[in-house]
């Protein structure tokens, strides 16, 4: 079935079955290979995109959801301000260490800054506690959101 | 791009030249590269006993024919081209060996470019992620390589002034003569390409005090493509004409295909093709782990969504084979019945261990165990391949992949030079990608597709069929005298075999400390007949026996009334003397190469001074014993050596009388790898990501074998995740050692050292992981 979906603020038309998850859409259709396949089950956010500005995981979304929203994936994401603060920040800690998780991480951190953008260690918990990391960046993860707020990147809850 | 992460970097050892134990035998060809260059080619006889990774034991040794090798380029416009050779798993390797090359050559670092080396044992030589190898293998002969690339271009710039080579020097990528001419590398690159190359035994090095790159903090060579999401994983590759795959084997390990609704599949939508595959004999290459195909259903489709969901379809009769009989409670009663028998075999006697029991003032007596655990890299296992016209190539996330080749070649049977490998990025590897069981099905399945696939497996497929960190059994015995001294001490260890060898990453080294520490020790195993893959996981063995030996010595601590971290101290003290365990021929390095101080093939032998050093030095950092701690909080210590680190750590971790939840408050490393940490902000990523995994493994990790198979789903395997994650402080210890590897040490004291806290906070000890929390709420 025919879908045009809008991502990154261009509309592609695809061919796919409506239960398509988005996820494959726009890896093996649109050849945007930023979205990660990390479980398929929505638990790890490796696939986290923004639908209408919301982290949203790709991978149990199907296409036939998505409509006329807004589709922003890490390919995109560098467009908006907060998005580009996000990337920036990612650099000047050097947070990746494998770095197959940081494009979920960075499009949940983006939304999370959209909405707080002064975020507290729990908001950033809140936030990011759906974003897994097998190499275990957390650390620079919560210092980058930090940085990229313009707060210091000490870590409130040091004993 | 530097970090802002604070680095801390201390001791009273000011940094030397590089020990040397290295081998300086080298040779250098130079020639002219493509476009008026200059390209650099040293060759190295590789050390002898450094040529297979751990836990690839029982490969055929190589010898040391193979070498290894390093290519610098220098083009024109100035831009230097260092070939990183090993993969990038995530430890930053392509990053921090180019350094080194760029260090000694005095390159400008804004004019580096870094290539994935080909997979080539010729050229390199070995090309492997494993063991925390890559930087003391590389360390010498990539510093020499820069060195004399350096010095080519100084000669170079000194005949076209004709002025003396003294008068030269070099800094930023250009040589500058005492008159003040100067000229850059790239004006330089094609006369210095037609010098002969100078001898690597006496080519200059640096004074590291003169510095620029090597202990500078530079981020991740690949991070602008990973935040802007451009392909670089193996599951990014993507060619015209390409298929998708998924492999369905069977859920009991070494089950086989008897038949399947291959038709039925096949009108689905989107399926090309179902392939029953049942391998004739073993598959494998003579190695435990390198398993090689199995017996499995693949399904081909033009989306790999399509392909994947036809699973929910597909029916399969399995002939489940011997291994069904084979669970995991089954194994925890089996081996306590065991505890109580001799043990199969004795590692290691010393003094008399019973007369000294009997004599004891105290007896301390603890049985501990740990589970199965799943490596669960981020990145499913995948593999793109291309067979035509009797040649194969394939891109795959390979932590081995001369290994993969051999295995691919023999899976689809062609020779090995008719093989291609194209080592991708990896989205994680702690082991998991030193096994190439993937490579295997992806080749065959393109084999009989007859177009390009790529194969990748869903995450349950992944969780499902590995190569797990093998579980054990620890039964712990030690007498200590009227004084509170360890006179004597034991260990039974129970583990796995397959076919009358120590199961992939199952063994014990007879160096296992507190060995040559204590007077009286015996270490001694039996083993139990096991069908499940096992393999090698970040600091394989280390990460296991380290939580059972260091929790146990903690014990004794509080057993003689001592403080924990004085005891450890203290033992660390009084090392008698012992040769290390002698490799065995034919064999990799020996086990004690992973820790408990035995030796290391390419190292300098163990040293408790440098234990006690870090020791001390944690114990400062996190102001151990300094400290008022609210109830319900304490602070626990651990240390352990291994791949050549020294590593001691504090946890503090605060538990909650209500339900015994276990909150890590904080943890502080001390690492001591030698004289140089080359990159800092890599280094403490490692320190940070190693710590929290072990605190992730204790706190929930465990794969349970219920009848030959998996018990566990994704969803029933936790790992730690955002709102766990503790502060991690790092601090390293400068020694005057040839700088060795991060990628494992930091792991295995923390696991220990958490224990060890949470019987400080509540007084009850964790014998057994994952850490059960319902046992910890105040009665």
């Amino acid at each position: 079935m025919s879908y045009t979906i809008n991502v990154n603020g261009t509309p592609h038309t695809v061919d796919v079955d409506g239960d398509t998850p988005l996820l494959w859409v726009l890896r093996d259709t649109l050849d945007m290979k930023g979205s990660k396949f990390g479980c398929g089950m929505g638990l790890c956010g490796a696939c986290t995109v923004h639908i209408n500005g919301m982290a949203t995981r790709s991978c149990i979304t199907p296409i036939s959801a998505v409509g006329q929203a807004q589709v922003t994936t890490i390919e995109g994401i560098g467009q908006s301000d907060t998005g580009k603060k996000v990337q920036e920040a990612w650099l000047k800690l050097d947070v990746p260490q494998c770095g197959y998780c940081q494009a979920g991480q960075i499009m949940a951190a983006t939304a999370l800054l959209n909405t707080h953008h002064k975020p507290t260690d729990q908001d950033i918990d809140n936030a990011m506690t759906g974003n897994l990391c097998r190499c275990a960046t957390y650390t620079r993860i919560r210092a980058a959101i930090k940085q990229a707020a313009g707060l210091p990147t000490t870590d409130s809850r040091e004993v | 791009m530097s970090t802002t992460q604070p680095i801390e970097l201390s001791g009273a050892a000011p940094p030397s030249a590089a020990d040397e134990s290295v081998s300086r035998r080298a040779f250098l060809s130079v020639s002219a590269a493509a476009g008026g260059g200059m390209l650099l080619s040293l060759s190295i006889p590789r050390l002898a006993d450094a040529s297979v990774p751990l836990g690839l034991t029982d490969q055929p040794h190589q010898g040391s024919s193979a070498e290894i090798n390093a290519y610098v380029r220098i083009a024109a416009d100035n831009t230097v081209t260092i070939m990183s050779k090993v993969p990038e798993i995530g430890q930053g390797i392509k990053t921090s060996l180019p350094m080194i090359i760029a260090e000694e050559l005095d390159a400008d670092w804004d004019n580096v470019r870094i290539e994935q080396a080909p997979v080539d044992a010729k050229v390199y030589g070995a090309q492997f992620a494993g063991g925390s190898f890559s930087t003391p293998l590389n360390w010498e002969p990539l510093r020499r390589a820069g060195a004399a690339a350096r010095a080519m271009l100084v000669s170079a710039a000194a005949q076209t002034w004709h002025v003396p080579e003294s008068d030269c020097s070099t800094f930023l990528g250009k040589v500058t003569s005492k008159a003040g001419k100067s000229l850059t590398y790239g004006q330089l690159a094609a006369r210095a390409a037609k010098l002969a190359p100078p001898d690597l035994k006496t080519v200059s090095l640096k004074d590291p005090k003169d510095y620029t790159i090597i202990g500078k903090s530079i981020g991740g060579i690949d991070n602008p493509k990973v935040v802007t999401g451009q392909p670089l994983f193996g599951i990014d590759v993507s060619m015209e004409g390409m298929r998708y795959a998924v492999f369905q084997k069977c859920p009991v390990f070494g089950g086989k295909v008897v038949s399947a609704n291959v038709d039925e599949v096949k009108a689905l939508p989107g399926i090309l093709n179902v392939f029953v595959i049942n391998p004739e004999g073993p598959t494998g290459l003579p190695d435990g782990m390198a398993m090689g195909l199995q017996s499995g259903v693949a399904i081909v489709g033009s989306s790999w969504w399509q392909a994947n969901k036809a699973l929910d379809s597909l029916k399969v009769v399995w002939d489940e084979g011997p291994v069904a009989s084979q669970s995991s409670a089954d194994f925890a009663a089996r081996a306590q019945e065991l505890s109580t028998q001799a043990p199969h075999k004795v590692l290691r006697s010393d003094g008399d261990v019973k007369g000294a029991m009997s004599g004891a003032a105290k007896i301390v007596e603890a049985a501990y165990s740990y589970p199965f655990v799943y490596h669960c890299n981020l990145e499913p296992q995948n593999s793109t391949a291309v067979f035509k016209d009797g040649k194969l190539e394939i891109w795959s996330p390979t932590q081995n992949p001369a290994a993969g080749k051999t295995l691919v070649a023999k899976t689809v049977g062609i020779p090995d030079d008719a093989v291609t490998v194209h080592m991708t990025r990896c989205g994680g590897g702690f082991g998991r990608r030193l096994g190439s069981d993937f490579m295997a099905e992806a080749a065959m399945i393109a084999k009989l597709q007859g177009e390009p696939v790529k194969l990748l497996w869903n995450r349950n497929q992944d969780l499902q069929h590995e190569f797990y960190r093998p579980g054990g059994f620890h039964f712990f015995k030690a007498g200590l005298d009227a004084q509170g001294q360890l006179i004597a001490f034991s260990d039974h260890y129970v583990g796995y075999e397959n076919n009358g060898r120590a199961s992939n990453s199952a063994d014990l080294s007879a160096g296992e400390f507190p060995a040559k520490y204590v007077k009286n020790l015996e270490l001694a195993t039996s083993t139990m007949q096991l069908g499940v893959p096992t393999g090698p996981m970040r600091a394989p063995g280390s990460n296991a026996h380290a939580f059972v030996f260091q929790s146990f010595l903690d014990e004794v601590a509080h057993a003689a009334g001592k403080d924990p971290l004085q005891h450890l101290i203290d033992l660390y003290a009084e090392e008698r003397a012992a040769p290390p365990p002698a490799p065995q021929p034919g064999k990799g390095p020996p086990a004690g190469a992973r820790g408990g101080g035995g030796g290391f093939p390419m190292g300098p032998p163990f040293k408790a001074e440098r234990a006690q050093g870090v020791l001390k030095m944690v114990g400062e950092k996190s102001g151990w014993g300094k400290r008022q701690l609210p109830k319900g909080t304490g602070m626990g210590v651990a240390f352990y050596y291994s791949h050549l680190g020294y590593f001691a750590e504090v946890v503090q971790v605060t538990v909650a009388p209500t339900d015994g939840n276990v909150k890590v408050d904080k943890v502080w490393i001390v690492g001591d790898v030698g004289s140089t940490i080359i990159n800092p902000s890599g280094a403490i990523n490692q320190c940070q990501g190693a710590a929290l995994d072990g605190i992730s493994q204790a706190l929930g990790q465990k794969i349970t074998i219920d009848r030959g198979r998996v018990a566990q789903t994704f969803p029933q395997y936790p790992l730690l995740r955002m709102n766990q994650a503790a502060p991690v402080e790092v601090h390293f210890r400068s020694t005057p050692n040839s700088p060795t590897g991060f990628g494992e040490p930091a792991l295995p004291p923390v696991i220990p050292a958490l224990c060890n806290a949470i019987f400080a906070a509540t007084g009850k000890r964790v014998r057994h992981l994952p850490i059960d929390t319902s046992m910890l709420k105040s009665t």
